[in-house]
């Protein structure tokens, strides 16, 4: 059971949306951007509000890739794989990361969850490639190096 | 707020002469790839720097007269060359100084120099050879575009209406609401030959035509600002770069079709577009200029901002509003189209970004101007992102009809490091290759689909010899499996099969009758496929099959890949001349697959051998290669 701190923060947002089947997805990004996830129980109570179905709501929620039912860490990693980094070598970065944080295609997060690393087809930087996005920030011309120290960095403010 | 066309101009008529009044801009370029080489800092420290310095003496070039001295510190659109970033701009009067590359160290020196002083810092000047160059419009890559969307972008500030006023901006609505009808505003769209930018190229004049026929009289007007193809950022440094630009446009729509309300979607991965363009919204609310009886008249406008969630299908015009309506992203079966019902089934004009950005210059300067670029089947300009292995990344914009061997080598220096032209990937994943034998073919919408590859929304990457065409065929067959939104058949499997066989061939397990599977599934996706997504997936790999067979019989029948990109083809061997016999590579060797005596050369077993790599990464002497 979440603590009710929760609820009143997604009455909030729902106010903020409206209460109609439109603002769905508005009000699960901001929970998302929130909480860094989208917990079942604040999805269920949205599509109660809203006058949605729980089905509806799920089914919108797993079609978008942004949207995590898991917990994600503090700095969420998106290593750009889109056609211009890919052609000049984004692939190290990512392994190197993965090495790093004993991450892979499979596990995204740290146990300390401090780190999630994903996958990203674009971030609209194509002229820095190969770029990274570390939460909202950008990173440039990226060599496995370059990575790491970034998360060295990243550590050191906790 | 802004209630008649006459404040309107009072207020652009202030607006300009602040503009006027300083005699020095600081424009540093707040695109998001400057951004992420770090240009707020760099704006932080300009605008620390001159803070508090009205009245202050600057010096000028002798000829030129000036009479006040203020300092602005602006944050401009993509100023373009990318690369270079951070990109900051010295406008002191008629006069326009580049700097690239510019570091939080360097401000101080540049204020003192350039800004207070009149001496140009050479070392932060773009070179080419030996030739520094000092205007942005002496440097080659942006002398020979032609900008017409990206005309503000880089010149003034992103985030003022004031400057966008100053620039001419809203002349066009005005002339629009006040001058035409919104039958001649629509003919004008229809007569200037404007083609959709985002790729399908349909006739832009012809959609609001047949919304503004609609017997439904509630409509809407929608941007897609969804930009998902991997490697294209045009729309994105529009919607930063300028904002108001591109709201004018779907303003100019929205009164043509009497709609009230538009709707612009952004994909997910642009925060900075959504920051600029809510910034936009809410300059123009506080001013009246959207929302109920603009500029006193019974025109009503409201514009919202939709965010993406992350899928690549949202790009497809009935999964955009699908998804806008708060469902699934997925295409619908068509007729009916969009302009009879679209968003809330209400008839709806849905265009790109770069396509409305177009709208306010055709409007202020008529079809016939329009018509005058371009070609004659495809006028006006187009943006491309051109990146890869190209010597000057960045923003451009030019004539439809140039030729790739002006884009590519005129504008974007040729390859890097002077490396051999292979292909330029061009439309994305829903595109073709284009290789050298079309370096000197116009390119428009219809020229370059008889070449198996489209224009689409603009992405260039250019390919050098160590690109792998059957890899890259891969690469975008697995982005438009991973991105099939899954409601029809032939995309949902033909694409998971098509990508198996991919793989099968960089693995080095292809056979020669796949060649023929892929084809003949390509054909079918291409022909049944419910939406333009699905029936362009297979493009990728049509064009690389007809243009590099023959790598592809390399991967099959030699298990060769010449590129020395696929993995599991490439074959370790070790230089016995170089070799000390240090024994590193065969303590670092995870299979035991490399043997020999100290102090003699090794040998790798390639039947062992799994090709990790981590002999050649430890080697300390260079004596590790991979053979081609």
């Amino acid at each position: 059971m979440l603590d009710k701190s929760y609820y009143d923060k997604t009455d909030e947002i729902i106010e903020h949306y409206g209460r109609k089947a439109s603002s769905l997805i508005p009000i699960m990004q901001d929970i998302q951007a929130e909480y860094r996830y989208l917990p079942g129980e604040l999805l269920t109570y949205v599509a109660k509000e809203i006058g949605i179905t729980e089905t509806k709501a799920y089914s919108v929620a797993t079609f978008y890739e942004n949207f995590s039912f898991e917990a994600k860490g503090k700095y969420v990693i998106k290593v750009c794989d889109g056609t211009a980094c890919h052609v000049r070598k984004s692939t190290p970065v990512l392994e190197a990361l993965w090495k790093e944080l004993g991450l892979s295609k499979k596990k995204h997060t740290t146990d300390d969850m401090l780190f999630t690393v994903e996958t990203v087809s674009c971030l609209g930087a194509c002229g820095l490639a190969p770029t990274m996005m570390v939460n909202e920030d950008v990173y440039p011309a990226m060599t496995p190096e370059k990575a790491l120290a970034v998360i060295e960095e990243l550590r050191g403010k906790g | 707020m802004i209630k008649t066309k006459e404040e309107l101009l009072d207020i652009r008529k202030s607006a300009e002469e602040e503009l006027a009044s300083y005699d020095c801009r600081i424009l540093v370029c707040s695109g998001t790839g400057c951004i992420a080489t770090g240009s707020n800092k760099i704006h932080e420290i300009f605008q620390e720097l001159t803070a508090g310095l009205d009245g202050i003496k600057l010096e000028f070039a002798p000829h030129d007269k000036h009479e006040h001295d203020k300092v602005g510190v602006k944050k401009t659109g993509c100023q373009g060359f990318c690369e270079l970033g951070p990109l900051v701009r010295i406008q002191k009067g008629d006069q326009v100084v580049q700097y690239v590359k510019v570091q939080p160290e360097d401000c101080r020196e540049i204020f003192e120099q350039t800004v207070l002083g009149d001496t140009v810092i050479q070392r932060l000047l773009y070179s080419k050879g030996d030739t520094h160059y000092t205007s942005p419009d002496e440097i080659p890559f942006i002398a020979k575009q032609t900008r017409i969307v990206l005309e503000n972008c880089g010149k003034v500030d992103a985030e003022s209406l004031d400057e966008y006023l100053a620039a001419g901006g809203f002349r066009a609505l005005t002339k629009a609401m006040f001058d035409m009808t919104r039958d001649e505003v629509i003919d004008e769209v229809d007569k200037s030959g404007l083609r959709g930018r985002g790729g399908g190229g349909f006739p832009c004049g012809r959609k609001w035509k047949q919304v503004a026929r609609q017997k439904e009289t509630e409509r809407f007007v929608v941007c897609n600002g969804d930009e998902g193809d991997p490697g294209a950022f045009m729309d994105g440094s529009v919607m930063e770069g300028d904002p108001f630009k591109l709201i004018e446009g779907m303003m100019i729509a929205g009164y043509a079709v009497k709609a009230e309300h538009g709707y612009i979607y952004v994909r997910a991965e642009y925060p900075n577009s959504v920051t600029r363009l809510r910034g936009a919204i809410a300059q123009l609310e506080e001013k009246g200029l959207l929302g109920d009886n603009i500029l006193g008249t019974d025109f009503n406008f409201h514009l919202h901002i939709n965010r993406g969630a992350g899928a690549f299908v949202c790009g497809e015009g009935s999964a955009l509003t699908a998804s806008i309506e708060g469902n699934r992203g997925m295409p619908r079966v068509k007729p009916p189209r969009t302009v009879e019902k679209g968003l809330w089934e209400k008839p709806t004009v849905l265009n790109n970004v770069e396509t409305y950005a177009n709208v306010p210059k055709i409007i202020l300067d008529g079809a016939d101007w329009f018509r005058s670029i371009g070609t004659a089947g495809s006028p006006g300009c187009k943006t491309f992102s051109l990146t890869g292995a190209i010597e000057n990344t960045g923003l451009i914009e030019v004539p439809m009809g140039s030729t790739l061997r002006e884009i590519i080598f005129d504008i974007g220096g040729g390859l890097k490091d002077g490396a051999e032209f292979k292909a330029v990937q061009i439309g994305g994943p829903s595109g073709g290759c284009l290789t050298e034998k079309h370096l000197d073919e116009p390119l428009d919408f219809d020229s370059v689909k008889k070449f198996n590859a489209i224009v689409g929304s603009g992405g260039m990457v250019v390919m050098d010899k160590n690109t792998c065409m059957v890899e890259v065929a891969r690469f975008f067959m697995s982005f438009t499996q991973r991105e099939s939104c899954g409601k029809c058949v032939p995309c949902r499997e033909g694409t998971k099969r098509m990508l198996d066989i991919l793989e099968k061939i960089v693995n080095g397990n292809g056979e020669m009758e796949d060649l023929d599977k892929l084809e003949e599934l390509a054909t079918m996706i291409q022909s049944m496929a419910l939406c333009g997504l699905g029936k362009s997936a297979p493009l990728p790999v049509l064009s690389t099959l007809s243009t590099f067979r023959d790598e592809y019989i390399e991967h099959i029948v030699d298990k060769k890949c010449r590129a020395k990109t696929c993995t599991a083809l490439r074959k370790y061997v070790i230089n016995p001349e170089l070799c000390k016999g240090c024994s590193k590579c065969a303590k670092n060797c995870p299979v035991n697959a490399i043997s020999g005596k100290v102090k003699e050369p090794f040998t790798i077993d390639s039947t062992k051998c799994i090709k990790c790599g981590a002999c050649k990464d430890n080697c300390a002497f260079g004596a590790i290669y991979v053979e081609a």
